[in-house]
């Protein structure tokens, strides 16, 4: 915890983005999170990713549930719109939000507890109804707030701070999401912004449901000996299958590289992942393969980050249902109440 | 890189600015604490310590630190360093019982110090107390060199002077000669001195040779001598017209000298450009402040005169060109001469030393400009018993180099007299203390103030340009100094990495303001100066940098613009970070500085 605000004063040659802004325009409230927790640096990159894409802030929303991680919002994008929800209810709240303002870039922020346990079911549906956002679960397999009981994230075998064993299976979110059908698919470590920075950025740029699991360790209740969230133990099982950089319009590729290694993904709004392979064979188009990867490497005790599955073309929740372009808050009275001609015309074709 | 030394007393130095360009490296960041906290008496013995005038210096200081001061990097303007210490100066106690004294029984051995201004006076402040017999000369009736007889009153009263010199010759064991010219030097070391120190300063003012100097001389005159006149009430008026040839300091007093003394129409004429001027920034700020134009560019070629009488200078136009090397030469633009109307001119263009009283052949060698060959850091000549130091030494400089160089030669003296090698030089005395009281809890206020740089008080104008004797600057009050103390940056408070503690989770590269700390692969240094978050450009600032943490990455902090705000030790789970305060006090001469 830090009581001092972070004082006003910054580096004289701190760059701007092409709104003018610095990065630091992008940040929020001082964090009151334990000193080192890993959230804090995932909101760090959060900022760092915003401002790399010179998103206007105002045109963001962030929304959370209950715990730690979902306190982090108020720590970053400080002018953005925010919604804090009730415990594992932040999809429901974001799902209604996106309805109806489709304009908005949405930020659901959230943590293994809120999503994996009280809030699994919704976690399912936002993500199985493509609604266009960018999901971050931030990873520590305890309830950091609560104290750090083992949440439903907790690795089998993993150990509390008491040195009590967690017991029961725990659930992959990343094995999940890719499942239920979230068309952007990625794994990261808080404690390595530079592969988490450019996947938040290639998911903000993402049109679909993205969903990013970052492994946060806490270092209150889930740091220790014996605990698979922590520092030392991401850090010594880190598989990572590949790194990214996010490239606004078409850049030319200067650095050599060794063929097979690099492949450019294209999105649907003209954003170019770069991708640069680290398993030459890993292919992240592939939502079967990418789920066998992971379950292979997950039994063998390592943890898979990186970019790992993307469906460039996907459709959003919008799409699928044909809403009209405009935001549905925008729509003035004649468009909302047609009157009863067009009501009669609307009954006879369904007759 | 190789992991930062920081157990050599220069490295947690060089990052204390301020401290690290005061010639006399005054604890600058203790003392402005001190005042913050109200205690005047300790910030001013803090002070007094180091550079033994402070209310002089409050007033009066060339200020080296405050180009440096770290602020002035982070926002607009440092701190206001030296009127702080004003400060101090004008709010403490009687600091009589605080001063040192000089031991009852003497040391037996006598010092001869030719000059009484500061650099004759820290060499006597700093021996007395040791019991050295110390015997002053100079050849004016009262003790402070330049600063009696050179700075305005109204910049500097004499209560001041007197005040601050007192308390020097208040120790004991000193034996003022004043109104005593020193005109031998081989005389003098006749006199069996177990060492002399030459604090004569530079006293003569350089001539303008140019025609008409000589039929209109009456109404010419040298600016430090017409100065010293007015300081000692010989001089109290000059013509209603008046231009001041010189962009120096003394150029600057002069001018607003004259417009206190019945200069209406005062002007400074400069062969430089605005920038280029010797004079400091605030200077020439106030003296435009008092409606004396600056005027460039213009090389005096003639004065002019009808029946003897002085009735206008006569200047040639240049412009400033610049050869391959970057070097300025100045060169006529053809344009016709300009011809300035006046009444007075006063001729501020240089002072230089005399050392006609020493006599060439008694072992004191000199150099092709006629200076003496002194040791820098010993101040030592190439006699082995006479030492030099101020003015005297390298030329004009300023009150807090002839104060250091006092120091200096303070040091050397007390070891030769004790059969000690004068170049083995004492090391400074340092501590590193944490400053942690709690969890963010610091001895020291880490909030850092977004307040810009306050402008001290002025006396109003009409009422300040009636009196030369009256102060202009009003100083600032307790609250004042409260506020632009809290400026501060606290430099001293140094941010200490201990590298096996460090668990890399970025907490402290994602608070810090200012973006100094970067974990990353190592490099030689100027590879990773680049790959830092910010670059760090200002190579005179170091790279702090630790030894390979468990990741093989090293922690790698620019030293540049680190605010000390401790928010990278709050945020820290492990304590790698610490804040911790470096007091860097130099040894003076004294037991402390011998070898054995
Ligand atoms: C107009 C003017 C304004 C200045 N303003 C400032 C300022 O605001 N701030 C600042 O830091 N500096 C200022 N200075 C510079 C400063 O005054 C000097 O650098 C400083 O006083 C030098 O100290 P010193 O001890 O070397 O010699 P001085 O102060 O010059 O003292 C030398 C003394 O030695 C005496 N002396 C010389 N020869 C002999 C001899 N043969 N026998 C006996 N006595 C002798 C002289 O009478 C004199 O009193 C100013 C200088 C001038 C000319
Ligand atoms: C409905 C409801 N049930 C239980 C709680 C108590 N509670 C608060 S936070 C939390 C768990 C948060 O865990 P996680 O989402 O992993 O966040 P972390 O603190 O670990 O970041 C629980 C169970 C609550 N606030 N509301
Ligand atoms: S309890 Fe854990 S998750 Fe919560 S702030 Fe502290 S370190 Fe972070
Ligand atoms: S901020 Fe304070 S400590 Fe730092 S250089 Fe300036 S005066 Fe000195
Ligand atoms: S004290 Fe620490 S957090 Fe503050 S500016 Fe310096 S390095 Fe950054
Ligand atoms: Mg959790």
């Amino acid at each position: 915890m830090t009581y001092l605000a972070k004082p006003k004063l910054h580096h004289p040659a701190l760059p701007k983005n092409e709104l003018g802004f610095t990065r630091r325009d992008y940040e929020g409230a001082v964090s009151t999170l334990c000193a080192g927790c890993g959230h804090d640096s995932i909101s760090a990159a959060i900022v760092q990713a915003c401002f790399e894409l010179a998103l206007p802030p105002h045109r963001i929303a962030k929304l959370s549930g209950i715990g730690c991680s979902s306190k982090t919002p108020t720590y970053f994008l400080g002018v953005s719109h925010g919604f804090n929800s009730v415990h594992g209810r932040m999809p429901s709240v974001l799902t209604g939000a996106n309805l109806a303002n489709r304009d908005l870039i949405y930020l659901g922020v959230s943590g293994d507890g809120d999503s994996a346990s009280i809030g699994l079911g919704q976690f399912a549906h936002v993500l199985r109804r493509g609604v266009n956002m960018v999901y971050i679960v931030e990873n520590n397999g305890v309830y950091g707030l609560t104290k750090g009981q083992f949440s439903a994230t907790s690795d089998k075998g993993s150990k509390s701070k008491r040195g009590v064993q967690n017991l029961d299976a725990p659930i992959d979110l990343v094995g999940m999401a890719l499942q239920l059908g979230a068309t952007f698919v990625a794994r990261s470590f808080s404690g390595d912004k530079e592969q988490l920075v450019p996947v938040i950025m290639a998911a903000l740029r993402h049109h679909g449901a993205a969903f990013i699991d970052v492994i946060s360790p806490c270092v209150a209740f889930n740091n220790h000996l014996g605990s698979t969230k922590s520092f030392d133990y991401v850090r010594e099982h880190n598989d990572a299958v590949n790194r990214l950089d996010v490239i606004e319009g078409r850049a030319e590729i200067t650095a050599e590289y060794a063929p097979g290694t690099l492949e450019n993904v294209v999105q649907h709004d003209g954003s170019v992942l770069r991708l640069r392979k680290i398993h030459a064979d890993y292919d992240a188009h592939d939502r079967l393969g990418a789920m066998a990867y992971l379950q292979e490497r997950q039994a063998a005790g390592e943890i898979v980050t990186g970019l790992l599955y993307v469906d460039p073309e996907a459709h959003d929740l919008h799409d699928h249902i044909e809403t009209v372009e405009t935001p549905l808050n925008a729509l003035g009275e004649a468009e909302l109440i047609p009157g009863s001609a067009a009501l009669q015309k609307l009954n006879a074709s369904l007759r | 890189m190789l992991p930062t030394d920081t157990r050599s007393p220069d490295y947690f130095h060089k990052v204390v600015d301020c401290q690290w360009a005061c010639p006399s490296h005054t604890p600058v960041p203790e003392y402005i604490r001190l005042i913050a906290a109200g205690r005047y008496t300790d910030a001013y013995m803090v002070n007094w310590q180091s550079n033994v005038f402070p209310g002089i210096l409050g007033r009066t200081c060339d200020r080296p630190c405050e180009p440096a001061c770290r602020r002035g990097r982070v926002e607009k303007e440092p701190v206001a360093i030296c009127r702080l210490k004003r400060v101090a100066a004008d709010n403490k106690d009687d600091v009589q019982a605080l001063l040192p004294k000089a031991p009852a029984k003497a040391n037996g051995k006598r010092i001869a110090l030719v000059g009484a201004g500061p650099a004759s006076l820290t060499v006597a402040r700093d021996l007395a107390p040791l019991g050295y017999r110390v015997v002053i000369f100079d050849g004016d009736p009262k003790a402070g060199g330049m600063i009696r007889t050179q700075i305005p009153r109204f910049r500097l009263p004499e209560s001041v002077i007197d005040e601050e010199v007192g308390y020097i010759t208040g120790i004991g064991g000193i034996e003022l000669c004043l109104g005593r010219r020193v005109d031998s030097m081989k005389a003098l070391l006749a006199e069996g001195y177990d060492a002399i120190f030459v604090g004569s300063g530079a006293p003569r003012g350089r001539e303008l040779d140019i025609p008409g100097r000589k039929e209109a001389a009456a109404n010419i005159h040298i600016g430090i001598d017409w100065l010293s006149s007015v300081s000692f009430g010989h001089v109290d008026k000059i013509g209603k017209r008046v231009i001041v040839l010189g962009g120096g300091n003394t150029a600057m007093d002069c001018c607003r000298t004259s417009r206190r003394l019945g200069g209406e129409d005062v002007k400074v004429i400069v062969r430089s450009g605005f920038d280029e001027m010797k004079a400091s920034p605030w200077e020439k700020e106030d003296a435009m402040h008092e409606d004396i134009p600056i005027l460039n560019y213009l090389v005096p070629k003639s004065f002019t005169h009808t029946d003897g009488k002085l009735t206008g200078v006569v200047f040639e136009k240049v412009k400033a060109e610049y050869d391959a090397k970057g070097r300025r030469k100045l060169v006529p633009t053809g344009e016709p001469d300009q011809n300035f109307e006046c009444d007075d001119v006063l001729v501020a263009i240089g002072q230089e030393n005399a050392f006609l009283w020493i006599e060439r052949d008694v072992g004191i060698a000199f150099d092709q400009w006629n200076m003496p060959k002194v040791d820098p850091k010993t101040m030592a000549s190439t006699h082995p018993k006479v030492f030099f130091g101020g003015d005297a030494a390298f030329g004009p400089k300023n009150i807090i180099w002839a104060v250091a160089h006092g120091h200096d030669a303070a040091i050397s003296i007390d070891k030769l007299v004790n059969g000690e090698d004068i170049n083995r030089r004492p090391p400074p005395m340092v501590n590193l203390a944490s400053q942690k009281m709690g969890i963010h809890e610091w001895s020291y206020d880490n909030a850092i103030s977004n307040d810009l740089r306050y402008r001290v008080p002025l006396r109003e104008k009409n009422v300040a340009l009636k009196d030369v004797r009256l102060e202009v600057e009003l100083g600032f009050d307790q609250k004042l100094g409260y506020l632009e103390a809290e400026r501060c940056l606290n430099c001293d408070v140094q941010t200490v990495f201990t590298a096996p503690l460090c668990i890399e989770c970025d907490a402290c590269v994602d608070i810090c303001p200012v973006d100094c700390i970067t974990f990353t692969e190592n490099g030689d240094e100027t590879d990773l100066r680049q790959r830092l978050n910010q670059p760090a450009r200002n190579l005179s600032q170091a790279l702090y940098v630790s030894d390979a943490l468990k990741t093989g990455r090293i922690m790698a902090k620019d030293e540049d613009v680190c605010l000390h705000c401790g928010l990278c030790a709050e945020r820290c789970p492990t304590g790698a970070w610490d804040m911790q305060k470096f007091l860097l006090d130099m040894t003076l001469a004294g037991p402390a500085c011998h070898s054995r």
